[in-house]
């Protein structure tokens, strides 16, 4: 017994060490695999508490730069919405309105990383303003990314600049389809792989997201397409030039799908019919 | 400890940790280089302290920066290696002066000091990077991150030490 003592005695600082060290490895490999990452997180009370104070000193420099974004979002949005006023009075099919299919939740940027392989964002929005994991995130400019992690009023994005990202997204004048990756080599360039041969592809094609999944509406711009080759499988690898700069996003639009509880549900009754 | 060694480690502690996630995670220089200044916790905490103590203090630092950054464990698993690690690279670059507790890293000769702090600084960015990217298929960008962060934090670290050292 007394042995056993010494023993744990001696060699304590090792103990200590491999105890501590085994920990840090298993959060590491928790935080690798996807929505695992709750109480690791960013969008904790403390760090969320902190970024939004810094956040709140450092977002005076841009501001000049985010009036202009929004002025031209502006723009565009009057201009959209003339466009809805002329067609309205030709054609009035109903009077009684459909609910709305998409919500949009506007979200602050409070801490933001794009050198790191696997990047991720905070928001000051959380579960209390009705955000849920696998919601997308775009600003005026296109995708952003999809919500990670939520707390009670902070959410972490899984960038689309993460090597675990996997966004559907097309061609915008054919519908040859494939998912965005990352190679973790240059910010605001993506790969979209999987494009099929028959595609065709052209540099300054511009790739927007796929209406498939629950998480994007179809037609959110991504980019355009800055360099392709042949892949393996025979199908196309592309690089797309992002059209928003992540590495400087400040306002983001969180996009809630009133319809993807029931869509997932019913695929995954599918799934298990099989 | 004396308690002026308590206030001003505790003091490090709170001040490495808020720079470096507050300021120099977000310096990105060249896309991808940050200095990670906090371990010079870990080099400055005095050397004939409690080893238990520092490896805890370690990765509760590590830990902290983890949570500001994302990443897991990946800095606390870096922080606490190089901390129990730490009195090998004492003893191999200071020698036997290091076994009289006769060392001072402010006033040691500038090869033995460059020595001590470039080891442990590539030892802590060859783990923090290696768990960092997690594959082989990046490994040329895990060796350029080692090799640029490596020198830049090597070089805040000394431009720090200069500017703190007290004049004797």
């Amino acid at each position: 017994m007394q042995q056993i003592i010494f023993f744990f005695l001696r060699n304590k600082n090792f103990l200590l060490f491999s105890i501590l060290f085994l920990t840090a490895i298993s959060l590491t490999i928790n935080s690798h695999s996807f929505h695992n990452t709750r109480f690791m997180s960013s969008a904790n009370f403390l760090s969320g508490r902190i970024y939004t104070a810094k956040s709140n000193v450092t977002s005076y420099f841009g501001l000049k730069k985010d009036n202009q974004i929004l002025h031209d979002e502006n723009m565009l949005l009057l201009k959209e919405l003339e466009h809805y006023k002329t067609l309205s009075i030709i054609e009035k099919k109903d009077s009684c309105m459909l609910p709305v299919k998409y919500e949009f939740i506007a979200a602050r940027v409070i801490n933001n990383t794009y050198s790191k392989s696997k990047n991720l964002l905070t928001i000051n929005k959380g579960s209390n303003d009705g955000l849920r994991i696998d919601m997308g995130v775009i600003t005026s400019n296109g995708v952003v990314g999809i919500v990670n992690t939520v707390s009670k009023k902070y959410a972490t994005v899984q960038s689309i600049l993460n090597t675990n990202s996997q966004i559907n997204a097309r061609l915008k004048n054919s519908n040859h389809f494939g998912s965005l990756t990352w190679n973790a080599k240059t910010p605001n360039v993506v790969q979209l792989i999987d494009i099929n041969r028959l595609a065709p592809v052209k540099v300054g094609d511009t790739i927007i997201t796929d209406g498939k999944s629950t998480i994007f509406p179809e037609g959110i711009f991504i980019g355009t397409i800055k360099a392709y080759e042949m892949g393996e499988n025979d199908s196309y690898h592309l690089d797309i030039q992002l059209f928003n700069d992540m590495t400087s996003v400040k306002h983001v639009y969180v996009i809630e799908n009133a319809d993807a509880e029931e869509i997932q549900l019913l695929e995954k009754e599918g799934e298990d019919a099989q | 400890m004396h308690n002026s060694e308590i206030i001003s480690n505790g003091l490090r502690f709170i001040l490495l940790a808020l720079l470096q996630v507050l300021l120099l995670n977000h310096i990105n220089f060249l896309g991808y280089i940050n200095p990670y200044l906090y371990i010079l916790f870990i080099l400055l905490f005095p050397l004939g302290g409690n080893k238990s103590l520092l490896i805890f203090l370690s990765f509760l630092l590590g830990l902290s920066i983890d949570l500001f950054s994302d990443s897991g464990g990946i800095h606390a698993a870096a922080s606490v290696f190089i901390a129990y690690i730490r009195p090998l690279i004492l003893k191999f670059s200071f020698g036997v002066s290091y076994e009289y507790n006769m060392v001072k890293v402010n006033k040691a000769p500038l090869a033995e000091r460059i020595s001590y702090i470039s080891f442990m600084v590539f030892l802590h960015h060859l783990i923090l990077f290696s768990l960092e990217i997690f594959s082989f298929s990046h490994t040329s960008l895990l060796f350029k991150s080692i090799l640029f962060s490596s020198i830049f934090s090597i070089l805040l670290i000394f431009c720090t030490l200069l500017l703190f050292s007290r004049k004797s």
